[in-house]
């Protein structure tokens, strides 16, 4: 009869414990596992991604256009033939759809240096070209802001003395570093007026201390990315042959 | 004699001597411990492959199916696993871009997640962009301050779930960042943003008091820290609430040594954790919870 016995002892000690029975936390443990190669590959999963990664792959290859030599944000001082061209596409992309949303023109375009994410290298160019020169989801907005903070938009950038990328907008300074002139569009900037200047949505927001943005009269947001905007450039031209100017110049 | 026929002879027992009013779950009296495993990830922002072999940070490190074999091994090891997300599951390669975020819940259902929290990147493609992707989940959102009155998302997320695993009752509880200034008001459309320590000591005095929870866990997209000590983060959520026993945070991807311990509002440790980002590590806590022990007086031991 020993399963009676235990039985019994079972019971017993049930009703000791009827009244405590909760399980009490005592002791808590941590770690942290990086997942390395050492790691076996879940082959199901493996073939699940792979339909899609083929896709994408193949999608971000398709050659769009062509680039006639390599350029690079480190091509020169103050303007760069890249950051030209980013500025350029942006303006020449965003300005249809903001014209035809507010009846205005976009005055000019500033983009940032540091938005450039790598080179653009010669021959082919891909969509995967344009995730890499932006692989940031940042969008185009466009801010109508007082010549005022113009002034100070041009101050940023004489003071910063690095090739932003800019369209529409031409600073002189002197060999002092001084400015002697900036124009947009040709003009001098008046500082009663309001400018409709097109940025993306991170510099909007004050990113890279560019704090002349706001307040704005008011903003547009376009629902562009900077990406798509060369994408779909990308895929209207056969070459893109992009050249440093004189849109920012130093008198020597 | 095996323990589980003797549970069996047990049951057998109690069938037979038929003493009103105690169940067979008397009988888990007689394990000892229980062991509760939780493992998380944060920030994962589309990252399905792993960095390939020249990225200069990360080379070979991450990828889902490794992820996958990880995780089988842990819930084999102990069936009592949950495995939660603290957000911004979307944006970061072009498998959202391309997808919208499709292959991260499917492969996140196939992975077989419990539970997630919304980060802010979450809503990239707007509030309806998030909620067309959802049929592709098999597993919950939730968040407690976040308030989706009058947006698609409204009643697709809970303010927190309750899981049972081996007897031990676990609330998880989410929390979403302030995305005024972080998401495009035309992305987050009229999602209102609550203060996220008010809602955090509604949440634990429902999941104790209420609910009885034994472990109480808050999967936070608010951020680890901040130089702004007003910016609500996890340390200082921690520090001005009680009876959470766990923050997965996320949002700063922070990559941590060790899990922060944190006197919280009773002066009891809390566990702050967040394992980085675009799931380069996987975080694992352990609970062990002992029957029938009086709690010492120094509490629990926290082995980090």
């Amino acid at each position: 009869m020993r399963f009676t016995h235990l039985i019994y002892l079972l019971y017993f000690l049930v009703f000791l414990n009827c009244k405590k029975d909760k399980f009490e936390l005592t002791k808590i443990e941590g770690h942290q596992i990086q997942i390395t190669d050492t790691l076996k590959t879940d082959q199901s999963i493996e073939d699940y991604v792979k339909p899609y990664r083929d896709h994408i792959q193949k999608d971000l290859d398709s050659v769009l256009a062509y680039a006639s030599n390599t350029y690079s944000k480190t091509d020169s001082k103050l303007n760069t033939a890249i950051g030209n061209f980013m500025a350029d596409v942006a303006y020449e992309q965003a300005n249809p759809v903001f014209l035809k949303r507010s009846g205005h023109n976009i005055d000019m375009v500033l983009l940032n240096f540091g938005g450039i994410r790598s080179i653009l290298p010669k021959g082919k160019i891909s969509k995967g070209t344009a995730f890499k020169l932006m692989p940031f989801e940042n969008s185009i907005v466009v801010a109508a802001i007082k010549g005022t903070q113009v002034n100070q938009l041009v101050d940023y950038l004489v003071k910063a003395k690095t090739a932003h990328p800019i369209s529409k907008l031409q600073i002189i300074i002197n060999t002092d570093g001084q400015l002697v002139d900036a124009k947009i569009n040709g003009k001098n900037i008046d500082p009663n007026k309001t400018y409709y200047v097109a940025t993306n949505d991170y510099l909007y927001e004050g990113g890279d201390h560019m704090t002349f943005f706001k307040p704005s009269d008011s903003l547009y947001r376009l629902n562009y990315k900077i990406r798509n905007t060369l994408i779909d450039y990308f895929m209207k031209v056969d070459t893109v042959n992009p050249v440093q100017d004189n849109r920012f110049i130093q008198i020597k | 004699m095996k323990r589980r026929d003797f549970i069996q002879q047990a049951s057998i027992g109690t069938a037979l001597v038929s003493l009103g009013g105690l169940g067979l779950q008397s009988f888990t009296t007689l394990e000892k411990t229980k062991k509760i495993t939780i493992i998380h990830t944060n920030d994962v922002h589309s990252h399905i492959d792993p960095f390939p072999p020249d990225d200069p940070r990360n080379a070979n490190i991450g990828g889902v199916a490794r992820r996958a074999s990880l995780i089988e091994a842990i819930r084999k090891e102990n069936p009592n696993t949950l495995l939660l997300d603290a957000g911004d599951i979307f944006q970061g390669t072009p498998y959202f871009n391309y997808y919208g975020g499709e292959l991260e819940f499917k492969l996140m259902s196939k992975l077989k997640y419990d539970v997630a929290t919304i980060g802010n990147h979450d809503f990239d493609n707007g509030i309806e962009g998030l909620y067309s992707q959802l049929p592709h989940a098999n597993f919950d959102f939730i968040s407690a301050n976040y308030d989706f009155t009058n947006t698609a998302m409204d009643t697709h997320t809970k303010p927190y779930k309750i899981f049972l695993k081996d007897g031990i009752k676990i609330g998880v509880f989410g929390l979403g960042v302030e995305l005024d200034g972080l998401v495009s008001p035309e992305n987050f459309k009229e999602t209102k943003y609550l203060d996220p320590i008010e809602i955090s000591q509604d949440m634990t005095r429902i999941l104790k008091d209420e609910k009885g929870c034994d472990l109480i866990i808050c999967l936070s997209h608010l951020g680890y820290d901040y130089h702004d000590s007003k910016t609500i983060s996890d340390l200082n959520l921690a520090k001005a609430t009680k009876n959470i026993d766990l923050i997965i945070g996320g949002h700063t991807h922070t990559f941590l040594p060790k899990p922060t311990i944190v006197k919280n509002l009773d002066g009891i440790n809390t566990l702050v954790n967040q394992v980085g980002c675009y799931g380069i590590n996987l975080g694992r806590i352990d609970f062990y919870f002992d029957a029938n022990k009086n709690k010492s007086a120094d509490g629990v031991s926290i082995t980090v």
